[in-house]
C-alpha cells in the first residue's frame, strides 16, 4: 500500500479494493403499527401519558457466551425508562402479546420487492432479534425476511428485503419514547456490490426514488436511515450508521476510505519503528495537582500510559477533524470519562510545556514516545486505560471492525464493536404468513417517479427540474386531479409548485393551503370567473387565513363581464380622441388603464377582447 | 446421497425460483419446511425444494454445574411447569424450560448468593391442565420438603390457574415456613421477562419471617416491587400484564422491593413458626362451580347430578334466577351441598335482603360470605374431603380457616 494509491484529488478506488454495501431502513406510512393496532403517529414528549421502567437482562447463548456487542453494552448496568402516550398500548409496553403481522405493511414491502424483481419467501417467519440497549421494551426486535435476490435498475444487486418493527426513540441516555416503537419498517440490504463513492450515492438515490414512488412511505427527518458498509482490501469491514443526507453519502465513503488508508499507513509506521505499548498505567494524580488544566487539577485520579514509538502518530489526522487520538478517546468514553489528553497535542488546554516535560519524565518517555492521560474517578480511569490500550493494540492490526456513527461533515466516530451473528429465534406468538403466487402477482406496481418526471417533461413541456419538483411533491396527486379536470398544465404547475415555492421564499406559510381550495381556485380561473393574474394574491390571502370567497373579495371586487363592458366603454369614451388618433395601436396603452382599474380581477385576455371590440366600434363610427 | 426425510440440524440447500441459499433444516408441516438461513432468519419453503447437504455432529453443550454455598439456608424449588428459567438453542430456535437447580441458578445468578437450593420437578404442564389430583401430589411434595428441613418452599407454576393451586395448598398444608407460588407473565426467554425479578423476590420472601402460603408477582408494570398475596385471596385479573394478580377484598400480605430485596410484611401476615407443620391432603373432587347468567336453563343442573358440592357464583348479593330454585332444592335433598358466592368478586354475599335470596336460603343454599368463587370451590373440595357431615361442612365453610374469609368487611 503506497501513498500514491490515495491521491487525495482522485483516489484509485478500484486499486484500493473498495467494496461497499448499503442497508436502508424506511418507515412505512400505514394505518396501524406492525404488530398492534396503534396509529403510527410521532408525538411530542410533553404529550406523554405516563412512564414506567424495566431492567433488561442479557441472555446467554447456548454456548454460555454473551453477544459481543451486548457485552459492551452491559459494561454500564442501567435500567430503562419508557414514556407512554394515548396512542400507544400494552403491546408497546411488552404487557400483551403482539397482534398478527400488519397486512397493509406487508403489501407495501412485497410491492417494493416486486419492483426490484425479487423472489418472495413462500412463508414468512417472524423472528425475535435480541437487542438490549433499551430501544425495544421486550429486549428483542421482531423482524421477518420477506424477499431475496433482486436487482436495481442501476445494476446494484439487492440481497434481501425484510419487514421489521421500528425501535423506540432515545430521548436521553436510558429514557425512551414509545410512540415510535412498532412503526413498520422496510429494510433493504444491497449486496456489497459498489466500488466507488458515486456508485454508493447513486444506489441510495435510486432506492430512495423507488420508495417514494410507492407513495406509502413516511417523509421527514428520521423516517429513513441509511447505513453503509465499507471496506478496502487491506482494511476491514466498517459499518457506518445513520447517514441521513443523500448528498453526503459519497463524501462519507470517500472519508472512510481515507481513514482506513491512513490507519494502514500508521500501522506500517508503527511496525517500522518497532513500537510497543506499556501495559501498566502510572498514577500521576499528585503530579497534576498543580496543573494549569482544571480537569487534571481537580480529578480524583489521573492515570497515564506510555505508548512507545507512537509520537506524532496519535496526533496524525486520519480523516478531516479526526486523529488516531480521537479513536482512542471514543473507546475511553465508553467508561464514562469525558475524553483524554495526549502529548502529541500538548502543551494545550491549560497544560504547560513544563508540565508536559514533567509528565513525560515521570513516565520515562522519550522523544519517540507518546503519553496518554485520563482524568476522572479511580474506577473510570482504570476502565478507560484498558480501553485505550485495547485500541492502541488494534493500531498494529490496522483497521478494527467497528460500527461507527456519522459526524456532521462526513467523518465518523466509533460507536461499538461490530456485532456477532444476530441472536435470532422464532417469534412464536406471530403465525407464519403464506405469500401465495396469486397475492404477489396481484400487486400493482406504481409508476416510478423517474418515469413520472420524464412523462411530465414530455407531455407538459416542463423543464426537468420543475418536472422533478412536482413529481416528488406532496401535492402531486392534486396536481394530476386538476389536469384531469381541464386546468392548463402550466397554470396547475404554478398553483401547486412554483408559486408556492416563491411565496414560501418570501416567508409566507403555504403548508395550510388545502389542495381542495387550490383546485376550486383553479377551476374558477379556468371558467373565467377570476383572472389568472390573481392567482398569487389570492393564495397569499388564503395563506393568511382567509376563506376562498373572502380572498376573492379582498384581492379585487368581482367584476362581471357586463361590469367590464361598462368600465371599458367609459374609459374608451374618455379617451376617444386618443383612440381616433392612434387607431388600433391605442389598444396597448388603453389596456393598461383598464387593467389598473379592474385590478386583475378579470382575465387579461377577456379584457383585451372586450377592449378591442369597444375600440373597433369607436373607429368604425368615424 | 439423496435424502428425502430431513432431521433437525441437517444442512440443506434451498432452491427458490433460481435463487439458491443454504441453511439448517428445522422442521416441516403440511409440505412446508422451516429452514434457518446463515443470516439467522427462518423461512418457510416447500419441502420438495430442499436438497440435503450434510448432517453435522451434535455439539455437546458444556453445562457448568453451579456450585452452591452450603452455609446459606436451604430453600426448595418445586416446579409444576411455570417457566422461571429457559434456554434458547439458537441453532434451531427451540426454547426449552429449565427445571434443574443448576439451570435455574444459571438463569438467575443472583439466587446463589441468597440461599442453597434443592429443585424438585413435580411435573411439567401448562397450568390449564392442572387437576385436583396434582394439587394433592403438590401438597405432599411441599410437605416433604419442609419435613426434610427446607426453610422455605418456592413453587413455580403457570399463571393461569396458580391461584387455584395456591388456595389448594393453603388448605392442604399447614406450614410454619413460607410457601411462595411464583410464575412469569412474560416468557423467560426474553430479556424483559419478569422471571428474574419474580424469582429473586420469591427467594427473598421464602427466606423472610413469613409463615404461610402466598402468591408473589409484580406490583405494577415497572420493575420496582413485587406483591405478596395471601394464597386464598388472590386472583388473576388481567390476561397478560405483569401485575395481573391482585388481592381482592383484603390487603396484600406484604411486598418485596427490587433490587434491594427488602421484604415488608403487613400486620396481617402469618409469621414463621406460627403454624405447626401438618398435611390434610384428602379432597372431594366431585364438586362443581357454576357461573349463573340471565336465562340460564335450570335443566343444565342435571349435568351436575350426583356431585357432592356446588359453588353457585350468583349475581349481585348472591342471586340466581327464581326458576333455578326448585331444581336446587331437589339436588340438596339428594345430598348435594350448595354454597353461594358472587360474580362481583368484591363484597359479601347476603341472601337475606331480597326475595330470591331468602328463597334460596329456604331451599338450603348457604351464604359463602366474601369467598372468591375459585377459592370457595377449592375450600369446598377440601372440607368435604375431610369427611364432615353437612352441618359441620356448612359451619367450616363459613369459618375463616386460613385467611380465605373475612368476618368483617373493612372500609
Amino acid at each position: 500500500m503506497t501513498g500514491d494509491t490515495l491521491n487525495p484529488k482522485d483516489p484509485d478506488f478500484k486499486a484500493l479494493g473498495l467494496i461497499a454495501g448499503i442497508e436502508i431502513h424506511q418507515q412505512l406510512n400505514t394505518e396501524e403499527k406492525l404488530f398492534c393496532r396503534c396509529p403510527t403517529s410521532i408525538r411530542e414528549i410533553g404529550e406523554s401519558s405516563g412512564t414506567f421502567f424495566r431492567y433488561l437482562r442479557a441472555t446467554k447463548s447456548e454456548l454460555g457466551e454473551l453477544d459481543r456487542a451486548a457485552e459492551e453494552e452491559m459494561m454500564r448496568i442501567r435500567k430503562f425508562q419508557y414514556l407512554t402516550y394515548d396512542t400507544t398500548c400494552l403491546v408497546e409496553n411488552d404487557e400483551e402479546p403482539p397482534a398478527p403481522l400488519n397486512d397493509e405493511a406487508l403489501d407495501i414491502v412485497l410491492t417494493i420487492a416486486k419492483i426490484c424483481g425479487m423472489t418472495p419467501v413462500p412463508e414468512i417467519s417472524t423472528m425475535r432479534k435480541l437487542v438490549i440497549d433499551g430501544s425495544n421494551t421486550s429486549g428483542f426486535q421482531r423482524t421477518s425476511l420477506v424477499a431475496l435476490n433482486g436487482k436495481l435498475p442501476c445494476g446494484t444487486a439487492i440481497d434481501t428485503i425484510c419487514i421489521e418493527e421500528e425501535a423506540a426513540q432515545r430521548i436521553e441516555d436510558t429514557i425512551f419514547s414509545l410512540d415510535r416503537l412498532g412503526i413498520p419498517l422496510i429494510e433493504i440490504t444491497t449486496a456489497p456490490d459498489m466500488h466507488t463513492p458515486e456508485d454508493v450515492q447513486d444506489t441510495a438515490a435510486e432506492i430512495g426514488m423507488i420508495l417514494r414512488s410507492t407513495g406509502r412511505v413516511k417523509r421527514g427527518l428520521g423516517t429513513i436511515r441509511q447505513d453503509i458498509n465499507i471496506s478496502i482490501r487491506e482494511g476491514a469491514r466498517v459499518e457506518i450508521k445513520g447517514v441521513q443526507e443523500l448528498d453526503l453519502i459519497s463524501e462519507v465513503v470517500r472519508r472512510e476510505v481515507q481513514r482506513q488508508v491512513s490507519l494502514l499507513e500508521i500501522r506500517k509506521e508503527l511496525l517500522a519503528r518497532g513500537a510497543s505499548i506499556e501495559k501498566d498505567p502510572v498514577d500521576i494524580t499528585e503530579l497534576c495537582r498543580g496543573s494549569g488544566s482544571k480537569i487534571l487539577k481537580k480529578a480524583g485520579m489521573v492515570l497515564a500510559i506510555r505508548l512507545n514509538g507512537f509520537a506524532g502518530l496519535v496526533g496524525r489526522e486520519i480523516q478531516p477533524g479526526r486523529r488516531l487520538g480521537s479513536e482512542m478517546s471514543d473507546y475511553a468514553k465508553k467508561c464514562g470519562v469525558g475524553g483524554l489528553f495526549h502529548t502529541d497535542e500538548l502543551p494545550a488546554y491549560g497544560v504547560t510545556a513544563d508540565e508536559v516535560k514533567a509528565i513525560k519524565g515521570s513516565l520515562l518517555a522519550g522523544d519517540n514516545d507518546c503519553v496518554i492521560l485520563v482524568a476522572d474517578t479511580q474506577e473510570k480511569c482504570r476502565c478507560a486505560i484498558k480501553q485505550i490500550i485495547s485500541r492502541a493494540d488494534m493500531a498494529f492490526i490496522g483497521v478494527p471492525k467497528e460500527t461507527r456513527k456519522m459526524l456532521e461533515e462526513g467523518s465518523t466516530a466509533y460507536m461499538r464493536p461490530l456485532p456477532g451473528a444476530a441472536r435470532m429465534y422464532p417469534e412464536t406468538d406471530v403465525f407464519p404468513v403464506r405469500v401465495t403466487k396469486e397475492r404477489f402477482e396481484a400487486l400493482k406496481i406504481p409508476e416510478m417517479i423517474n418515469d413520472t418526471i420524464a412523462r411530465y417533461s414530455k407531455t407538459f413541456g416542463f423543464d426537468r427540474e420543475v418536472a422533478r419538483q412536482i413529481a416528488y411533491s406532496d401535492r402531486r396527486d392534486a396536481f394530476e386531479e386538476a389536469i384531469t379536470a381541464g386546468v392548463k398544465p402550466t397554470l396547475a404547475e404554478r398553483a401547486f409548485n412554483s408559486t408556492l415555492r416563491e411565496l414560501s421564499r418570501e416567508g409566507i406559510i403555504v403548508d395550510n393551503l388545502s389542495n381542495e381550495d387550490i383546485i376550486s381556485l383553479l377551476s374558477d380561473i379556468s371558467r373565467g370567473k377570476i383572472a389568472k393574474e390573481a392567482l398569487s394574491p389570492i393564495l397569499i390571502a388564503m395563506a393568511g387565513g382567509k376563506q376562498l370567497k373572502e380572498a376573492y373579495e379582498s384581492v379585487a371586487p368581482q367584476v362581471s363581464v357586463d361590469d367590464l363592458k361598462e368600465i371599458v366603454d367609459r374609459i374608451v369614451r374618455e379617451r376617444a380622441e386618443f383612440i381616433k388618433e392612434r387607431g388600433n395601436s391605442a389598444t396597448g396603452p388603453v389596456m393598461g388603464v383598464v387593467m389598473k382599474e379592474v385590478r386583475g380581477s378579470v382575465d387579461g385576455k377577456i379584457v383585451n377582447q372586450v377592449l378591442r371590440e369597444a375600440i373597433s366600434r369607436v373607429l368604425n363610427d368615424q | 446421497m439423496n435424502k428425502q426425510e430431513f432431521e433437525t440440524g441437517d444442512q440443506v440447500r434451498c432452491s427458490l425460483d433460481g435463487c439458491q441459499c443454504e441453511g439448517t433444516y428445522i422442521t416441516a408441516r403440511d409440505g412446508m419446511a422451516t429452514v434457518k438461513l446463515t443470516s439467522g432468519y427462518n423461512i418457510g419453503i416447500p419441502s420438495d425444494s430442499l436438497t440435503w447437504l450434510s448432517t453435522p455432529e451434535q455439539v455437546q453443550m458444556d453445562i457448568q454445574d453451579v456450585s452452591q454455598n452450603t452455609d446459606l439456608p436451604l430453600v426448595s424449588i418445586v416446579s409444576t411447569g411455570g417457566t422461571i428459567a429457559s434456554r434458547i438453542d439458537y441453532r434451531t430456535g427451540a426454547v426449552t424450560s429449565q427445571f434443574r437447580a443448576t439451570d435455574i441458578l444459571s438463569a438467575i445468578p443472583g439466587l446463589a448468593s441468597l440461599a442453597q437450593f434443592r429443585a424438585v420437578q413435580l411435573c411439567n404442564i401448562l397450568s390449564e391442565n392442572m387437576t385436583p389430583a396434582i394439587w394433592q401430589k403438590l401438597a405432599r411434595a411441599v410437605y416433604d420438603e419442609i419435613s426434610a428441613g427446607s426453610g422455605g418452599v418456592i413453587v413455580t407454576h403457570g399463571t393461569d390457574t396458580m391461584a387455584f393451586s395456591a388456595a389448594a395448598i393453603s388448605f392442604m398444608v399447614r406450614s410454619p415456613v413460607p410457601v411462595v407460588f411464583v410464575g412469569s407473565q412474560r416468557s423467560a426467554d426474553r430479556p424483559s421477562s419478569d422471571n428474574v425479578m419474580n424469582g429473586m423476590c420469591a427467594a427473598a420472601a421464602s427466606l423472610s419471617e413469613l409463615g404461610e402460603v402466598v402468591v408473589l408477582m409484580h406490583a405494577s408494570t415497572s420493575d420496582d416491587k413485587c406483591v405478596i398475596h395471601r394464597g386464598t385471596r388472590v386472583r388473576k385479573m388481567h390476561t397478560s400484564r405483569r401485575d395481573a394478580f391482585r388481592t381482592i377484598g383484603s390487603d396484600p400480605v406484604g411486598t418485596v422491593d427490587y433490587p434491594s430485596l427488602n421484604v415488608n410484611l403487613g400486620p396481617s401476615a402469618v409469621k414463621r413458626g406460627e403454624r405447626d407443620l401438618a398435611i390434610f391432603d384428602k379432597i372431594e373432587e366431585h364438586c362443581g362451580l357454576i357461573w349463573y347468567y340471565p336465562g340460564m336453563d335450570p335443566a343444565i343442573l342435571s349435568a351436575w347430578k350426583g356431585y357432592k358440592g356446588i359453588i353457585l357464583t350468583g349475581t349481585g348479593l348472591g342471586h340466581v334466577g327464581t326458576d333455578f330454585i326448585s331444581r336446587i332444592k331437589e339436588m340438596i335433598a339428594d345430598g348435594t351441598v350448595f354454597f353461594m358466592v358472587s360474580q362481583c368478586l368484591n363484597g359479601r354475599v347476603c341472601d337475606r335482603v331480597y326475595d330470591t335470596g331468602r328463597d334460596l336460603l329456604s331451599a338450603g343454599v348457604i351464604e359463602g360470605e366474601d369467598l372468591l368463587p375459585e377459592v370457595a370451590l377449592v375450600k369446598l373440595m377440601w372440607v368435604l374431603g375431610q369427611g364432615y357431615g353437612p352441618d359441620e361442612t356448612a359451619r367450616l365453610m363459613r369459618e375463616n380457616l386460613v385467611g380465605e374469609l373475612n368476618r368483617r368487611s373493612r372500609v
